[in-house]
C-alpha cells in the first residue's frame, strides 16, 4: 500500500469489525432496519403527558429487567462461573418486596387510601439485601465449598421458588399501594424509571470493574485460574463477590418486575429469565469459558432480545413458531461472531476488498 | 549365552522428525523377554518419542521395529495393542467411577442373550487380577482404590488385552514406598513369567531395584545399552547429562561469597514437608546469595519451590522470614512477604495469555496492591514500558495479547512481573527452558545483578552446569529428599553428580 488514503474504509473496516461490540450492533442495527422496512410505526415516537411512548421505547423498558441480570452475569460468566439462579432470585427479591409493602386495599371512608406495612425504601432496602444474602450463598458454595457453579446454583433454582413462596405464604401478593408502581412503570424526565436503574447499575459496575484492577483481576481468573493464584490474585473472594453482586443485580430486576406485574408470584416471577441473561451476555461478546467481558455488549446483546421478541409480537408471527423464528436468529447471530465462519462465507470476498 | 537369546522386540535406526527438531536420530532398541529394561534419560532426551514410536503415536520417519523377529508397523496405541504391546501410562487413562471390573472389560464386555454377562465379567477381573497377586473387591468403584491398585488395574487390563510387551510410562511417580514396593513384586512375578516390560522411571534407586537392562537416550541418540550390573549410578548419570564427572566446573559467575553460612538467614526454613512431595528439609537463603537446587528430574526441585512460595501448603514444618514466624498458605501470602515465583510451567501457572504484556507484568504488583489502589495506565505503561526494554522482550507493543509472543519472551514477561514487585527472594523454577542461548546469559546476568543488590534467589534448573556456574550454595536433591548442601570451592558439577549418585550419607 502505497499511498495511505487509498483504502481508508476496508481498513475502517477491519478495525471495527474486530472490536467485540461490533457485530451485536450489527445485528441490532439489523433488526431495526428490518422493522423500518416492515413495520409500520415501530420508529414512531410520540409524547403524551410529557412522557415518551413508542415501541423503541417499550423495547428500552421491557428490556430493563434483563439488561440488570445480564450486567451481574456478565462478571460471573467472564470469571468462567454461571449463575443459573438468577431467575429465582428475581422471584425471591420481588416476594419480599411485596410481603413487606403489603397485599391488602385499604379503604377510608370509601375512599382506597396508601398505607404500608413497612416504609417503602425499608421493603426495597429488605429485598435487595435479602437478594444479596443468596448471591453469597452462591458464591460460598462456589469459591469456598468449591461446587461446580452450574451445580451450586442450580440448588438456588430449586430452593429459590420455593422461598419466595415461603416469603408470599404460598400465595400470589397483589399489591394496591400505588407509590410502588412507580418503581417499573414510572417515567422521570418523560423516560421510563426502570431505565435509571439499568444506567445506574451499569455505570457502578462499569466504575468498579474498569476504574479499579477488579476488571483485570475477574478477567486474569476467568483466563487462568492457576496463574492468577501464583499472581497471588484473591480468587476467592473476588468469586464471592462478583456471584454476591449477580444476585444483587437479579434483585434489583425482581423489583421492577414485581412492581410492573404490581404483584408478586413466587412460581412465575423471572421464569426462564436465566436463559435469556445467559443469551444476552454470549450475543454480546463475553465467551463462556470466560475472561475477557463486554458490559456494553451484554447492554446490546438484552436489547437484541427484546427487539426480537418485540418484532415478533409485531410481525404477528403465528405463536407457536415464535420460538422457532427466535432461536433461527440467534443461530445465526452466533455464527456471525465467530471469525472463522465469516472467513468460510465470505473468504474471497473479503480478500478482494482488501487487495489494492 | 547371551547371544543366543533372541529379543523379542528389536527397533532399529529410528529416527523421527518434528518441525526444526530432530527428537530421535537413528536409535536402536532391544527388548528381550523375561526381562525388565529400562529406559533413562533427562528431560527431552527421546524417552517419550521412542515409546510414541512404538505404540504407533509417531510416524517413522527411518527404522524398522521387529516384533518376535517380523517387522511390524503399528499405526495407532489400538494397532499396537492388538500385536501385543501394551502400555500403562503415567496418568491411569481408566474411568474412576466405574467399577475394577468394568475398568478391565471395557469394551470388551462378555456378552450373553444380548446383554452384559455380569457374572462372567466380574469372575474374569477377579481372575486377571488374581495373575497380578491381587484380591479386591472388583465390583467396587475404580476410585474407592489407591493409585498404586489403580495402577495395577490398568496393567490387569493391559494384561489380558494382549501380553507380550508391557510398556510401564513413569509408573511410580504418584505411588508411596509401600505401594512401590506392592507393585514391583507383581512386575518381578511378571517377569518371572516371561514378559518384556519397559520401564521409564527418572527414580534412579528404583532403576537399580528392577532393572536388567539399561538403555540411555542423551538429546534423541542412543547412549549406550548396559547390563544394570555393569553400570555403576555414577557412570548413569554421566551417560545421561553427557558429562565427564571429573570435568572441571566452567566458568563461575557467582561465589560474591556474600555472608555464606553466616549472619542472620533471610528465609529460613524448618523440617518443611509435604507427603507425597518432599521430605523434610532445612533451607537458609541470605540476603544477596544465590541458592541453587541440583537434582535429576522428579527429585523435588520444583515441590522445594512451591512450598516456599505457598503454592502447595506445607503438611509440617515452618519458615521464619527475617527472624521471624511466617505462614505461607497461599502465594497471596508469600508475595506479601516480598517472595516471587516464576514457576517452570509458565503456560500453566504464570502466563495469562490473552491478557495483554502490560496486564501481565502488572498483575502481580497489582494484585499484591488489591483491587484499590490500582495502578494508573500510565504508570501500568511506564512499568511495561521499561521491563520490555530490560529485559528485550520482543512485543509488538504493550497492548500485544502475552499469549502471542514466543516461549522465550513469555517466559520474560513472568520474570518482568516478579521484577516489577521488587521481591526480597525471588525463586526461578527452570527460568531459561526454552529460551536462546543469547537470551538465557542475559536473563541470568540481570538476575545476578540484582542479586548484588541485595535480593535473594532460588535458583533451578535441569542444567547442572547452569546451577552450578550462578549459585554460590548448591542443595542437592535425590528421590524428593534434600541429601546435601554444597559451599564455596566444593559447589562443582563433578561434586554435584557425586552426591547424587552416592545419595543419602
Amino acid at each position: 500500500m502505497t499511498d495511505g488514503t487509498a483504502h481508508p474504509l476496508p481498513e475502517l473496516w477491519r478495525k471495527a469489525s474486530a472490536a467485540k461490540i461490533f457485530w451485536p450492533l450489527i445485528t441490532l442495527a439489523l433488526l431495526l432496519a428490518f422493522n423500518l422496512l416492515f413495520t409500520k410505526g415501530f420508529f414512531h415516537i410520540q409524547i403524551k403527558d410529557g412522557h415518551l411512548y413508542g415501541s423503541l421505547i417499550d423495547i428500552l423498558n421491557r428490556a430493563s429487567p434483563l439488561m440488570l441480570i445480564a450486567t451481574g452475569l456478565t462478571l460471573v460468566i467472564a470469571t468462567g462461573g454461571i449463575d443459573i439462579s438468577v431467575g429465582a432470585v428475581v422471584a425471591i427479591s420481588g416476594a419480599m418486596a411485596a410481603t413487606l409493602i403489603g397485599g391488602t386495599l385499604v379503604l377510608k371512608g370509601g375512599v382506597q387510601t396508601y398505607v404500608t406495612l413497612v416504609p417503602m425504601p425499608v421493603a426495597i432496602v429488605a429485598a435487595l439485601v435479602l437478594a444479596a444474602v443468596f448471591g453469597l450463598w452462591n458464591g460460598f458454595l462456589v469459591s469456598r465449598v468449591g461446587m461446580q457453579p452450574i451445580v451450586a446454583t442450580l440448588i438456588l433454582i430449586v430452593a429459590g421458588r420455593g422461598v419466595a413462596q415461603l416469603i408470599t405464604a404460598g400465595q400470589i401478593i397483589t399489591i394496591y399501594y400505588k407509590p410502588w408502581f412507580y418503581v417499573g412503570n414510572g417515567f422521570l424526565l418523560g423516560l421510563p424509571f426502570p431505565l435509571y436503574l439499568v444506567a445506574l447499575v451499569l455505570l457502578l459496575t462499569v466504575l468498579i470493574t474498569r476504574k479499579t484492577a477488579l476488571g483485570l483481576f475477574i478477567e486474569s481468573i476467568g483466563i487462568n485460574p492457576k496463574a492468577s493464584r501464583m499472581a497471588g490474585i484473591n480468587a476467592k473472594n473476588l468469586v464471592l463477590w462478583v456471584y454476591t453482586f449477580c444476585a444483587f443485580c437479579a434483585g434489583v430486576a425482581g423489583l421492577i418486575v414485581c412492581s410492573n406485574v404490581k404483584s408478586a408470584d413466587g412460581n412465575n416471577a423471572g421464569l426462564f429469565f436465566e436463559l435469556d441473561a445467559i443469551l444476552a451476555v454470549v450475543l454480546g461478546g463475553t465467551a463462556m469459558t470466560g475472561g475477557k467481558f463486554y458490559l456494553m455488549g451484554s447492554i446490546v446483546g438484552a436489547l437484541i432480545i427484546q427487539t426480537l421478541t418485540t418484532t415478533i409480537y409485531a410481525r404477528g408471527v403465528p405463536p407457536e413458531i415464535t420460538l422457532v423464528v427466535k432461536a433461527i436468529v440467534v443461530f445465526l447471530v452466533m455464527m456471525f461472531q465467530s471469525a472463522k465462519f465469516r472467513r468460510t462465507l465470505f473468504g474471497k470476498l473479503g480478500s478482494q476488498v482488501a487487495k489494492p | 549365552m547371551e547371544a543366543e537369546r533372541k529379543p523379542i522386540l528389536e527397533m532399529k535406526g529410528i529416527c523421527i522428525e518434528f518441525p526444526g527438531v530432530k527428537a530421535l536420530d537413528r536409535v536402536d532398541f532391544r527388548l528381550f523377554p523375561g526381562e525388565v529394561h529400562a529406559l533413562m534419560g533427562q528431560n527431552g532426551a527421546g524417552k517419550s518419542t521412542l515409546i510414541k514410536a512404538l505404540t504407533g503415536v509417531h510416524k517413522l520417519d527411518a527404522g524398522s521395529i521387529l516384533l518376535e523377529g517380523r517387522p511390524i508397523a503399528p499405526d495407532s496405541p489400538l494397532a499396537a495393542q492388538k500385536l501385543g504391546i501394551s502400555t500403562v501410562y503415567q496418568e491411569i487413562n481408566l474411568c474412576p467411577n466405574l467399577t475394577v471390573a468394568e475398568n478391565i472389560y471395557i469394551g470388551r464386555q462378555p456378552m450373553r442373550f444380548g446383554s452384559i454377562h455380569w457374572k462372567k465379567l466380574n469372575a474374569d477381573a477377579e481372575a486377571a487380577l488374581a495373575k497380578l497377586n491381587l484380591r479386591v473387591d472388583v465390583t467396587q468403584p475404580l476410585a474407592t482404590y489407591s493409585v498404586a491398585i489403580q495402577q495395577m488395574v490398568a496393567i490387569a487390563r493391559a494384561l489380558d488385552i494382549s501380553a507380550k510387551v508391557l510398556i510401564l510410562d513413569e509408573p511410580t511417580s504418584s505411588l508411596d514406598e509401600e505401594e512401590v514396593e506392592l507393585l514391583f513384586q507383581v512386575l518381578r512375578r511378571l517377569r518371572e513369567h516371561g514378559l518384556a516390560i519397559l520401564f521409564v522411571t527418572h527414580f534412579l534407586d528404583q532403576t537399580y531395584q528392577l532393572a536388567d537392562r539399561i538403555t540411555v537416550l542423551r538429546n534423541g541418540e542412543r547412549v549406550g545399552e548396559f547390563k544394570a550390573v555393569d553400570l555403576p549410578k555414577l557412570k548413569l548419570i554421566e551417560r545421561m547429562v553427557g558429562k565427564e564427572v571429573e570435568l572441571a566446573g566452567g566458568r563461575r559467575l557467582a561465589g560474591s561469597g556474600a555472608a555464606n553460612g553466616a549472619g542472620q538467614a533471610l528465609v529460613e526454613a524448618a523440617g518443611l514437608a509435604r507427603k507425597g512431595a518432599i521430605a523434610p528439609f532445612d533451607l537458609r537463603v541470605h540476603k544477596g546469595e544465590v541458592l541453587g537446587l541440583a537434582g535429576l528430574l522428579g527429585s523435588g526441585r520444583t515441590e522445594t519451590a512451591r512450598l516456599l512460595f505457598g503454592a502447595d501448603k506445607a503438611d509440617q514444618g515452618s519458615v521464619q522470614i527475617d527472624g521471624r514466624k511466617v505462614s505461607l498458605n497461599a502465594p497471596r501470602s508469600a508475595i506479601r512477604h516480598g517472595i516471587g515465583f516464576c514457576p517452570e510451567d509458565r503456560k500453566v501457572d504464570g502466563l495469562v495469555g490473552e491478557l495483554t504484556v502490560r496486564e501481565n507484568i502488572i498483575l502481580a504488583l497489582q494484585a499484591r496492591r488489591g483491587v484499590l489502589p490500582n495502578l494508573s495506565r500510565a504508570r501500568q505503561e511506564e512499568l511495561a514500558d521499561r521491563y520490555i526494554r530490560l529485559l528485550d522482550i520482543k512485543t509488538t507493543g504493550t497492548e500485544q495479547a502475552a499469549g502471542k509472543l514466543s516461549g522465550g519472551n513469555q517466559q520474560k514477561v513472568i520474570l518482568a512481573r516478579w521484577l516489577a514487585t521488587d521481591p526480597r527472594f525471588l525463586i526461578l523454577d527452570e527460568p531459561t527452558r526454552g529460551i536462546d542461548v543469547g537470551a538465557k546469559a542475559e536473563i541470568m546476568e540481570l538476575v545476578l545483578d540484582l542479586c548484588k543488590e541485595g535480593m535473594a534467589i532460588l535458583f533451578i534448573s535441569s542444567e547442572l552446569e547452569e546451577v552450578v556456574r550462578c549459585s554460590d550454595r548448591v542443595a542437592v536433591l535425590r528421590d524428593r529428599t534434600l541429601i546435601a548442601e554444597l559451599e564455596g570451592a566444593d559447589v562443582a558439577e563433578q561434586n554435584v553428580l557425586q552426591t547424587i549418585a552416592r545419595g543419602q550419607e
